[in-house]
């Protein structure tokens, strides 16, 4: 154990883009020893990713390594032949990323790109492959694992394809395997099963890995230890346990802090019209229902929060809400009054009653349009501004969303981070004069810390203004922060509703106490004692 | 970024083709100006061999081959560009609507491509032309509506891609006009390949008029064009005169000028970085 199994000094990498060469890794060090996990943190755009590539002595397109050195087992990678790296990669280092559905070939069954490394160049036979394939499955608990590898990659789940994903990693024992965020796009009850198997094939074959994500919790049931990155510099590096209990330095403790936000809930006016009912609605896309029976209702000046998974029918919800999604039975009201099912039938005045905020600011902003033309659009189509007046009225927008409007009015959204397009979003939907706001997924697609920003405007604007939101979200730390009422959605029907502090007081119903188990704590033995407890025979 | 800043850092092959484009331009817009005699005037003896009074020599009846190719250029050039213009209005609009209406609109006037399409161009130009008689005004019309079908399909494909997107759902959501999505949301978010396509459809048009021209059914004697000034003098050949393809590499040029300018600017519009 004296010699690390990778070792990285003072590593410099560069990215091109703007036509220049800019730093993205800025000297950082890592040694790694035999059988450790160690875990990599950081927000997007730390570097995380591109450390973890470098460690297979490869940079990305429009990368390069200037400096340090990457020592694997004794074999300086950045000065090695390629055919040495080649031999090196797939045999001895592994890498798993962070979409298997985009990485697989969708040509070819799972088992032959399963054993092609393994044959190739491992020199073993074709059997033996297949043979160490089943048992691979197996330990990592896959559904028929003598047959699931003559399957196609759309046949198999997320969840199960991320893990044939591992398993294939692990095809040829090898020394290092780079988890590159393997879980980020799967939903929290899926994620257990990848996490719990990930980990007890870790252990069985004694490889050290990489595991690289931006959250917290995932790391700490994974990792031995903990790296925190950011702007390709390294913040912190401690033991999971201790960096959890005692972290150091200031950005570590807002990272750490960012889940303590939570808003003051308010009562329910249970008196009035609700702003917002859907009743007994039920959709479809074409002959495949996606709703069955949904109802909910929204106050004004609430958060009313929907729940679920990928597949749960929330956002259909907002489709049907907006009219994108005709409803074929039941009724959207709104303020005691039934709106037509189809956007196209709706009023002008109807339509500016409820805007839209989406999961991913990137597309929902028009990259040819400048602010002042996005955020001013609403204004002159809906309230007639023009000229002078629109300016201001944008000006003052963008004011209370908390971007300076003599920097911003111009500029186009790809001159903006994703935080600031997620707020020009906000500001399209305020400018309006909207009563209900609905929110579909609107912080998932951002940083941790950005996201905390985005909620406190969200809140504060409700406070000024009191608009009624409607959060669609699979993230339960965002529903325990902001919901006033909380709708728990599955396979397209409502299975559970109430406040929110009925919500989360135990006795939980079934499938809402599901959810919320499966969502990670910020305690590293909180992996184990959940298996241990759904082990467990129920009293 | 300015244009001229872009052009600067431009390859080279892109700055000459945009130099010979702009040359063929002037030449086009200057053509009484730098012809020496008249476009259909007869100067001297049929196929006179070049001098210092005939530049390039003289066609078949006599009159100056530089004179007429320069007239040439304005002809062809003109009337491609038309076409194509034509072609792009009805093509590429037609195509946005498509692509952001769906379901009737689209499949009815998907169908009609289709249709126009399963008939060879050549054969269906001829078609039409021999019937609607062959002047300039309907060989613009006909093959502007030829090749409209091609340009159709492109700016369906290329919208489709954006109608997708959230902020087109946002402007619908809004209540916007078709109007507004077609030229604010959808069409400058498709202009980048659809330009490309344009520079691409034009030397397509130039080659077809010419074709046409060549076969007497494009645009008719005594105007000069480019494609039927080869046919005219193709005699010459036999006695191993380089003259009659003249006129024919003046279409080459043009047509290699154009694509390198296209090149360039599918390869800006892609995004590829230069490494």
């Amino acid at each position: 154990m004296d010699t690390p199994l990778l070792e990285i000094r003072n590593l410099q990498i560069e990215g091109h883009y703007e036509d220049a060469w800019h730093p993205l890794i800025k000297g950082i060090d890592l040694t790694l020893q035999r059988g450790e996990v160690l875990g990599l943190i950081g927000e997007s755009g730390a570097g995380k990713s591109t450390l973890g590539l470098a460690a297979m002595g490869y940079a990305r397109d429009g990368c390069r390594i200037t400096g340090g050195s990457v020592c694997f087992d004794g074999i300086q990678l950045l000065q090695a032949k390629p055919e040495t790296l080649r031999k090196l990669r797939g045999l001895r280092i592994a890498y798993v990323a962070q979409s298997a559905a985009a990485s697989f070939n969708p040509a070819h069954r799972l088992i032959d790109q399963h054993v092609e490394t393994a044959v190739i160049n491992g020199g073993i036979s074709r059997a033996q492959a297949e043979r160490e394939a089943v048992e691979l499955y197996r330990v990592l608990r896959l559904p028929n694992p003598e047959t699931i590898g003559q399957r196609y990659p759309h046949q198999v789940s997320g969840g199960q394809l991320q893990r044939v994903m591992t398993a294939m990693a692990m095809a040829c024992h090898p020394d290092l395997i780079i988890f590159d965020e393997p879980t980020t796009a799967l939903d929290v009850t899926t994620q257990i099963e990848v996490l719990a198997a990930i980990r007890d094939a870790v252990k069985t074959f004694g490889s050290a890995a990489l595991y690289i994500s931006h959250d917290l919790a995932v790391v700490a049931q994974m990792a031995d230890r903990i790296m925190v990155l950011r702007h390709g510099k390294l913040v912190e590096e401690a033991d999971t346990r201790s960096m959890l209990s005692q972290p150091q330095q200031d950005y570590t403790k807002s990272l750490w802090a960012v889940r303590s936000f939570r808003t003051e809930p308010k009562a329910c006016p249970t008196q009035q019209v609700p702003l917002l009912e859907v009743r007994q609605a039920c959709a479809s896309y074409g002959h495949q229902p996606v709703l069955h029976d949904v109802s909910m209702k929204l106050y004004r000046g609430q958060t009313l929060a929907v729940i679920g998974e990928s597949g749960s029918g929330k956002s259909s919800t907002a489709r049907l809400i907006t009219g994108l999604l005709p409803a074929t039975a039941g009724q959207v009201m709104y303020d005691g009054e039934a709106l037509p099912v189809d956007f196209r039938r709706r009023s002008k005045e109807q339509l500016r009653r409820i805007q839209m905020i989406y999961q991913i600011p990137d597309t929902a902003l028009n990259p040819r349009q400048r602010i002042v033309d996005i955020i001013g659009r609403p204004l002159t189509f809906y309230l007639g501004l023009k000229g002078k007046a629109l300016r201001a009225r944008v000006a003052e927008l963008l004011e209370m969303i908390e971007l300076d409007p003599a920097v911003f009015m111009e500029r186009q959204p790809r001159e903006l981070s994703g935080g600031q397009k997620q707020r020009i979003c906000i500001a399209r939907a305020l400018a309006a004069d909207p009563q209900l706001i609905i929110c579909d997924e609107v912080t998932s697609a951002l940083d941790q810390l950005v996201a905390e920003g985005v909620l406190k405007l969200l809140n504060r604007i409700q406070q000024q203004l009191g608009v009624a939101y409607l959060f669609i979200t699979h993230d339960v730390a965002t529903v325990r922060a902001i919901a006033d009422e909380v709708v728990v959605m599955q396979r397209g029907r409502v299975v559970d509703q109430g406040s929110r502090s009925a919500i989360f007081t135990p006795p939980y119903q079934d499938y809402t106490g599901l959810l919320f188990s499966s969502e990670p704590e910020m305690d590293p033995d909180w992996l184990d004692h959940l298996l241990a407890k759904r082990a467990a025979p129920t009293v | 970024m300015n244009l001229l800043s872009q052009v600067a850092r431009a390859p080279l092959s892109a700055k000459f083709g945009l130099l010979i484009i702009v040359l063929y331009i002037a030449v086009a817009v200057f053509a009484p100006v730098l012809a020496p005699y008249g476009e259909t005037q007869v100067v001297g003896e049929g196929f006179a061999p070049w001098s210092g009074q005939f530049l390039l020599g003289t066609d078949n009846l006599g009159r100056d081959m530089f004179s007429r190719l320069v007239y040439g250029a304005r002809n062809t050039l003109g009337i491609a560009f038309l076409t194509t213009t034509l072609a792009f209005l009805l093509g590429g609009l037609s195509g946005l609507v498509a692509a952001i209406k769906g379901g009737w609109i689209d499949q009815g006037l998907s169908r009609v491509v289709d249709v126009l399409m399963a008939i060879p161009q050549l054969i269906f130009a001829l078609l039409i032309l021999s019937v609607v008689g062959t002047n300039a005004t309907s060989l613009v019309l006909v093959i502007a509506l030829l090749d409209s079908t091609r340009v159709f399909r492109l700016s369906r494909a290329v919208a489709m891609t954006v109608v997708v997107q959230d902020f087109v759902e946002a402007a619908r959501l809004r209540g916007e006009g078709l109007w507004w999505l077609v030229t604010r949301e959808v069409l400058p978010n498709a202009a980048a390949p659809l330009i490309a396509e344009f520079g691409l459809r034009f030397c397509f048009v130039f080659l077809f008029i010419s074709a046409l021209s060549f076969l007497g059914l494009g645009i008719q004697p005594p105007t000069a064009d480019w494609g039927s000034m080869v046919r005219d003098n193709a005699v010459l050949i036999t006695f191993g005169d380089i003259s009659p393809l003249l006129p024919a590499l003046a279409v080459a040029l043009i047509t290699v000028s154009v694509n390198f300018v296209v090149d360039w600017m599918l390869h800006k519009s892609s995004g590829l970085k230069e490494c």
